[in-house]
């Protein structure tokens, strides 16, 4: 097992660099001086953007521009945005505000998927399953931008039962509003892997043997069936929540969370070099923690799966 | 004479006759041992998945959707006479009228016309992206799986590259790198070059699974070159899972566009007609007047889910697994 982690976290390194590289490329080959962008229309002497230029290494070639970043990276030092902010302040400030978002969205999806999926599967072929399934291909269908814009609209601004944006400091209940749209979004994949593994597991031997011991149903369908139910639902949720920390820049965009996405693309559309990839340095190794977490869940949940 | 032995012993008829039957031989074909029967129902893979596939009704309702959508797509004139550029601010956000049934955007626009107008861009950049993750995931994965070593060390290495970086973002970035040119084909590569990793992943596990069957081995033997047993042995038999995921992912494509173009990355607005755009300038006007946004938002979700249920549709004709839970 501790072989298997380590050369897994091995593995990360040379990701790593390809991901750095390959942002900081693009985001330099970007057209436009983002220098110039900084001071709109009044243009400062050619002296003053060469200083600005310099402090922000834009004046080295390519190569030592990313050498130079990617050492400070190792001294901690993720560079500073255009507008003077140190990047690591960005990412003290909005990673919670995303972590916060993503959790609840998760606890959402999560409730969803299992308490829907358990009741779907133990009444497979019946009408609430059939319903179930329909609305489920109909939530798989629909943009989260438009849940999103519905749920504003309706949820938001109609019945008023929730703010339609997020106020400044990100409170919860702000971003109950959101989480439930990420969560709905989400919810549908989940639910059909639950309802699955639950059908998998009525037909299973163990099952089977519980009842003819003489166990009631309600002993037997959440300790031996949904129990055993769970490790789909819960490896799939493992990942959403990957994906929910990095992906979420459409919907705190229209829910003006001020979050990681947010943040990330307007730093793209500035050309920030230094605060998009520190951003996506960071998304990544995320990314692939909970990805070697979701790999190690399998082996603790399944008994069956070891890695050498 | 199948009575001759109950009459032979009169008295003991306890057990009631064994009867044999046996077809007279003129009435039996005679048939060689060694022939292939060629009258019965020929079965593969995908024989079975089509049979399968045809007696579902989701899959013809997937196929009515996506028909409709695709000859609106090809001949958007069949569909309506008005000119979808055709802006005139005095009907801004104005009510449906007679030629105009969902009314007018906020830049004077007849919703219906931007609605038929804007399926092409959908579809192709969907078409096109799913083109690039089908070709680049199925050569990377094979190759990668199927000689294996280093080879596969580099090719899964590189995947992962692409694949830990959020595709929508890599996309936003893409297209400001490319933001003189954005047409459909630069944004379908924006969208497929970050998300063929998937593909490239199932294929090489499949390849995995696949070379070493028997048959594979037998290519060898007969002589066969390590490339051509891939190509003619190997990757026929593992394509079935490349198949499914490059189905349901044009849904997913469908979706990046109109996001990327939501954003203000996507197809430039004066150019393109795309649903995403409609979406996004219908956005500042939520409040006073939705069905501007509802309508294009309801155009995307319809072709979306036709593309879902036909993705679904093939991954359960063509994964017995899947069957079995239906």
């Amino acid at each position: 097992m501790l072989r298997y982690i380590l050369f897994r976290l091995l593995q990360v390194i040379p990701v790593l660099l390809g991901t750095t590289f390959l942002i900081y490329f693009m985001v330099f080959a970007m057209p436009g001086d983002p220098i110039a962008a900084m001071f709109g229309d009044k243009q400062p002497s050619e002296a003053v953007l060469e200083r600005v230029r310099a402090q922000y290494h834009l004046d080295q070639p390519f190569i030592v521009q990313y050498l130079l970043y990617l050492k400070g990276i190792f001294v901690g030092d993720f560079g500073v945005s255009f507008s003077g902010e140190p990047v690591s302040q960005i990412l003290a400030r909005t990673f919670p505000v995303t972590i916060k978002l993503a959790a609840m969205a998760i606890a959402i999806e999560l409730v969803l998927a299992v308490v829907i999926g358990l009741f779907s599967g133990l009444r497979k072929g019946k009408l609430f399953d059939n319903v179930n399934l329909i609305i489920g291909l109909l939530f798989m269908s629909i943009p989260i931008f438009v849940i999103a814009f519905i749920a504003q609209f309706g949820l938001g601004l109609k019945l008023g039962w929730f703010k339609p944006t997020v106020s400044s400091g990100a409170p919860v209940q702000d971003l109950l509003l959101p989480a439930i749209v990420l969560g709905v979004s989400l919810y549908a994949t989940s639910m059909r892997l639950t309802r699955a593994s639950v059908i998998d597991t009525l037909n299973q031997d163990f099952v089977r043997t519980a009842y003819a011991k003489g166990l009631s149903r309600r002993r037997v369908i959440p300790v031996h069936v949904l129990r055993n139910s769970l490790i789909p639902t819960i490896t799939n949720t493992a990942t959403d929540f990957g994906v929910l920390m990095v992906g979420a820049t459409v919907t705190e965009g229209i829910f003006n969370v001020p979050g990681v996405g947010n943040v990330l693309f307007q730093a793209i559309l500035k050309g920030e070099n230094a605060t998009v990839v520190s951003f996506v340095t960071v998304m990544v190794l995320i990314y692939l923690g909970v990805n070697l977490v979701v790999d190690l869940l399998y082996a603790v949940l399944d008994p069956r799966i070891r890695y050498a | 004479m199948p009575d001759s032995q109950n009459q032979s012993q009169p008295g003991r008829s306890v057990r009631p006759p064994i009867e044999h039957f046996v077809a007279p031989v003129d009435e039996t074909p005679v048939v060689p041992v060694d022939a292939v029967r060629i009258k019965e129902k020929k079965s593969n893979l995908w024989l079975d998945a089509w049979r399968d596939m045809r007696r579902r009704p989701m899959f013809w309702i997937s196929v009515v959707i996506i028909l409709v959508v695709a000859l609106v797509a090809l001949f958007p004139g069949m569909f309506t006479q008005v000119d979808p550029r055709a802006s005139s601010l005095a009907n801004s956000n104005g009510a449906p009228t007679a030629g105009h049934p969902l009314g007018f955007t906020k830049q004077g626009y007849d919703v219906y016309a931007r609605i038929i107008y804007g399926a092409s861009t959908s579809v192709s950049v969907g078409l096109i992206v799913i083109t690039i993750t089908f070709v680049v995931g199925t050569v990377m994965g094979a190759l990668a799986g199927f000689f294996g070593g280093a080879l596969d060390t580099v090719l899964s290495r590189i995947g992962d590259i692409f694949f830990s970086i959020p595709y929508i973002l890599a996309a936003v970035v893409v297209m400001s790198v490319m933001q003189e040119y954005r047409n459909p084909l630069v944004i379908a590569f924006a969208i497929g070059g970050f998300s063929w990793p998937i593909t490239a992943r199932i294929v090489r596990s499949e390849i995995l699974r696949v070379k070493n069957a028997d048959f594979v081995m037998a290519a060898e033997s007969l002589g066969l070159s390590r490339f051509a047993t891939l190509v003619r042995h190997v990757l026929p038999n593992a394509l079935a899972p490349a198949i499914v995921v490059t189905t349901l992912s044009l849904s997913s494509a469908i979706v990046a566009e109109a996001t990327l173009s939501f954003l203000g990355v996507g197809l430039p607005p004066g150019q393109f007609i795309s649903w995403g755009n409609d979406i996004s300038a219908a956005q500042l006007s939520l409040r006073t007047d939705p069905m501007p946004l509802i309508y294009p938002s309801l155009a995307l979700t319809v072709t979306v889910l036709g593309f879902i249920l036909l993705g679904e549709v093939v991954r359960d004709a063509l994964d017995p697994k899947a069957r079995a839970r239906r």
